[in-house]
């Protein structure tokens, strides 16, 4: 079977909306028969990512591929990037405002939930080019 | 533990998905905080949350989440409730607190995980 390709487009800034991209991937996923417990992890991962490229980037997209033995999701922004990988990794760790903690997160957990919910993970980040993060969940 | 006895206990009123009180959860979780909900949730089929914004009904949706009960009496929206319709998550407010929300349901057998 050919690798099933999706992209998702993420606005920026757009707290109210935020999530509506990982909404319809989890739909597609659920479409597609795979097991219920992936499509949640795949979900989580990719729905703090969408949060994260909102509160941090200024939106971004998502590429979602599909194959026999994987999921791969790369969430790709042009925002900031990422000054310290190691320490935003740690639980706890949080530079985001008011607005985000009003949405209930800025906890500092998404990044580790992602790492933690997916069976890879990679941050590549450049100062002032932007951030892609890279999960894989096998099948 | 059947939506229709949360009610009860809770003394809460159903906001949207009436007819689904006959689902039943075996475990909930309250928190207002959507990342711990995501970070520590397995089957926890319940939310218990004093937040109210679009992003409680996304999470329980990420989490295939059964019911939402909005604690100390506050009241959703209606762009909240149609997301939550849309998903098939049945709503409801109750006016106790999150401490004697959780509390009245643990003491009548539901747990946490
Ligand atoms: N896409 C991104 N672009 C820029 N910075 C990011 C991005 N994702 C995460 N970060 C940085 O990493 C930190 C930790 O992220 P995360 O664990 O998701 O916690 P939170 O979003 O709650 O702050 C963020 O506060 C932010 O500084
Ligand atoms: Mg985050």
């Amino acid at each position: 079977m050919e690798p099933i390709k999706l992209t998702y487009h993420v606005e920026g800034g757009d707290l109210i909306g935020a999530g509506e991209a990982s909404s319809k991937m989890k739909m597609a996923l659920k479409k597609l028969d795979l097991p219920q417990e992936t499509i949640r992890r795949a979900a989580i991962c990719m729905y703090e990512g969408e949060i994260n490229m909102v509160i941090h980037a200024d939106g971004g997209r998502a590429e979602v591929e599909i194959a026999m033995d994987h999921i791969t999701i790369r969430m790709i922004d042009s925002g900031p990037g990422i000054p310290d990988v190691d320490q935003a990794m740690e639980e706890g760790f949080s530079t985001a405002g008011e607005i985000a903690r009003d949405l209930g997160f800025g906890a500092g957990m998404g990044l580790p939930n992602m790492k933690r919910y997916s069976d890879e993970m990679k941050i590549d980040t450049t100062l002032g080019v932007g951030t892609t993060v890279t999960m894989r969940f096998n099948l | 533990m059947k939506l229709s006895t949360i009610r009860e206990i809770l003394d809460a009123t159903v906001l949207s998905g009436e007819e689904h009180l006959d689902r039943e959860v075996l475990a909930a979780c309250g928190s207002d905080f959507m990342s711990d909900v995501l970070a520590y949730v397995k089957d926890q089929a319940l939310l218990l949350t004093g937040l109210v914004n679009p992003q409680v009904v996304r999470t329980a949706e990420m989490l295939d989440m059964k019911c939402i009960v909005f604690v100390r009496g506050k009241t959703p929206d209606e762009s909240i409730l149609k997301l939550a319709q849309a998903r098939d998550i049945v709503v409801m407010r109750s006016p106790r607190r999150m401490y004697d929300a959780c509390g009245l349901l643990y003491l009548n057998g539901l747990r946490g995980d």
